[in-house]
């Protein structure tokens, strides 16, 4: 009776106890690496070399998915238009989708399936390898090192990759107004430009540095986490990559909500 | 004065979990004397230098390293009780992303308590690598390295600030026996030329042996044996079980011991 259901209540607790400590982990590194962006030392030469990674290496995937996204929006919502006699309007519907939504979220998932995943089975083979307390044991916080590098350099780059995402995505539907729809080059900008607002711009910035965060902090953490040898990477790689995505819907979602 | 410990650990208990892998263990390491930890896989070996190191800090007990309580410590303040302590770690653990002059110039430009003047870093750097027989291998990635090299250049980079205290975990493991013997003989080198404390964990007996009862001949550049009195370096040995110190004493008392588990490790030899 009484001691039954107090059993159950702490057969309860146990279950929540290894997720309510890995929550409290995260935050304890998120706070670390936060600190560490304006205590010294500061690891410039390790920013650089991260922004290249993450930044530069994904401009082509970037390019494509912003590309094709633009295209399909543009012949989706052409058709759906075109019942309300409206087709001389998607520059606008294809400008808002992509500012507000599109290029940011898929941007972010597009790092989240490379990058997030990247820095997890980097981070996870050197704690395997003892590296991470080698570089504890030689003098240098891995937090420091490692962590804070790769979040400043996702959020220094995911804003601008998503603008570029926004802006081929654009010029992707513009190539389906032009030869398909119809409609005149004139036409498909100026109300494309017409349709954004300060908020718009203001949505579609903010989402890719916070969802930056979430992919930055989720690849390290996982990767820090890593136990048990090739195998024990491998986990951390896939946990974080879902993690991640699962993480930037959930944000999207609470953001979103902020702006409409 | 020379008896003063440079190692203590007080009742040291490390808990992963339910499983204690150091339970409750007590020893004291003085200046100038070699350590010998003989123990199984899993007995805890790896676990005691990462608490020696501050890495792993005790459920319960303390730990003192250079007179400093080094359990209470917050990490920052961990640094510096770190520089004067060497850690060669079990699978060398270099930095892949790192050449070999950088792995072994990484503490002198990142150590903030050690100053070592930029222009002298590299210059140094050289001449350790030269130290463990690893001249002109500079500019290769670990990776290019083979398993023994590779562990000469983590006792290089370990070595390279010349700590007091050096910590060799596993230094022969997954070696050929020549190999093995080459690295051993390197790690009395390190102890008899720079004179630091010394502690081994190995599961192999001969590295054991010859740790106790060879010293480094200078003018010759090889091993050669140190016979009991004034040559002899002062070796003790340990032996953990499942986290438990379950002898400590010199090569004759372990050599007398009836213990199934203690005498396993002796009787390997032959
Ligand atoms: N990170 C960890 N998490 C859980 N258990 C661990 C961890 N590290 C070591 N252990 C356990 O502690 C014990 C001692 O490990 P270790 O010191 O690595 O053994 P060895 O003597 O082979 O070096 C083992 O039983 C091991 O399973
Ligand atoms: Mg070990």
């Amino acid at each position: 009776m009484v001691a039954s259901k107090f059993g159950d209540f702490t057969g309860l607790l146990d279950f929540l106890k290894e997720p309510a400590a890995a929550a409290q982990e995260f935050f304890l590194l998120t706070g670390r690496a936060l600190r560490n962006v304006v205590r010294a030392p500061h690891y410039a030469d390790d920013i650089v070399l991260q922004m290249d990674t993450i930044g530069v290496g994904s401009l082509v995937v970037v390019v494509f998915v912003g590309f094709f996204a633009g295209v399909v929006m543009a012949l989706q919502m052409s058709k759906a238009l075109s019942s309300y006699g409206q087709v001389g309007r998607t520059g606008m519907i294809v400008a808002i989708t992509l500012v507000r939504e599109l290029g940011p979220v898929l941007t972010a998932l597009m790092m989240a399936g490379r990058n997030a995943s990247g820095i997890a089975s980097e981070l996870g083979s050197m704690k395997v390898t003892e590296q991470i307390d080698a570089m504890r044991a030689l003098g240098t916080d891995p937090i420091q090192k490692l962590v804070t590098p790769r979040l400043e350099a996702t959020c220094i780059m995911l804003p601008p990759l998503t603008v570029i995402a926004d802006f081929v995505g654009l010029f992707g539907g513009w190539l389906i107004a032009e030869s398909y729809l119809g409609l005149s080059t004139r036409q498909y900008w100026d109300t494309a430009w017409q349709a954004l607002g300060w908020m718009d711009v203001a949505e579609g910035l903010i989402k890719p540095f916070v969802f930056a965060f979430a992919i930055a902090l989720i690849g390290c953490f996982y990767g820090l986490r890593a136990s048990g040898g090739t195998q024990g990477v491998g986990k951390a790689t896939t946990n974080a990559m879902v993690a991640a995505t699962v993480l930037i819907f959930v944000l999207d979602v609470m953001l979103t909500k902020l702006f409409v | 004065m020379s008896d003063e410990p440079i190692l203590r650990f007080e009742n040291v208990t490390v808990r992963f979990n339910d499983v204690e892998a150091l339970s409750s263990l007590s020893f004291q390491a003085v200046a100038g004397e070699s350590r010998v930890i003989l123990g199984a896989a899993g007995s805890g070996k790896t676990i005691l230098l990462k608490t020696a190191l501050g890495l792993i800090k005790p459920d319960s007990g303390r730990v003192f390293a250079f007179g400093k309580e080094i359990g209470a410590l917050p990490e920052r303040d961990l640094f510096q009780v770190r520089s004067r302590i060497g850690m060669l770690f079990q699978e060398s653990a270099l930095f892949d992303s790192l050449t070999i002059e950088e792995n072994v110039a990484y503490v002198l430009e990142n150590q903030k308590s050690i100053s070592c003047p930029p222009a002298q870093i590299y210059p140094r750097v050289a001449e350790t690598l030269e130290f463990v027989e690893l001249g002109g291998t500079q500019e290769k990635f670990p990776s290019e390295l083979s398993g023994g090299m590779r562990r000469r250049a983590a006792i290089a980079r370990a070595a390279v600030t010349e700590p007091p205290l050096m910590l060799y975990d596993s230094p022969t493991a997954g070696l050929d026996p020549i190999t093995a013997h080459t690295i051993i003989a390197l790690l009395i080198k390190e102890r008899d030329v720079k004179r630091c404390t010394t502690l081994v964990v190995t599961y192999r007996y001969q590295d054991g042996n010859l740790i106790a009862n060879f010293r480094y001949n200078p003018k010759q550049g090889n091993l050669e044996p140190a016979f009991n009195g004034t040559g002899r370096a002062r070796t003790t040995f340990m032996v953990l079980r499942e986290g438990r110190l379950v002898f400590e004493g010199d090569q004759d008392r372990l050599e007398a011991s009836t213990d199934p588990y203690i005498t396993k490790f002796f009787k390997q030899r032959e």
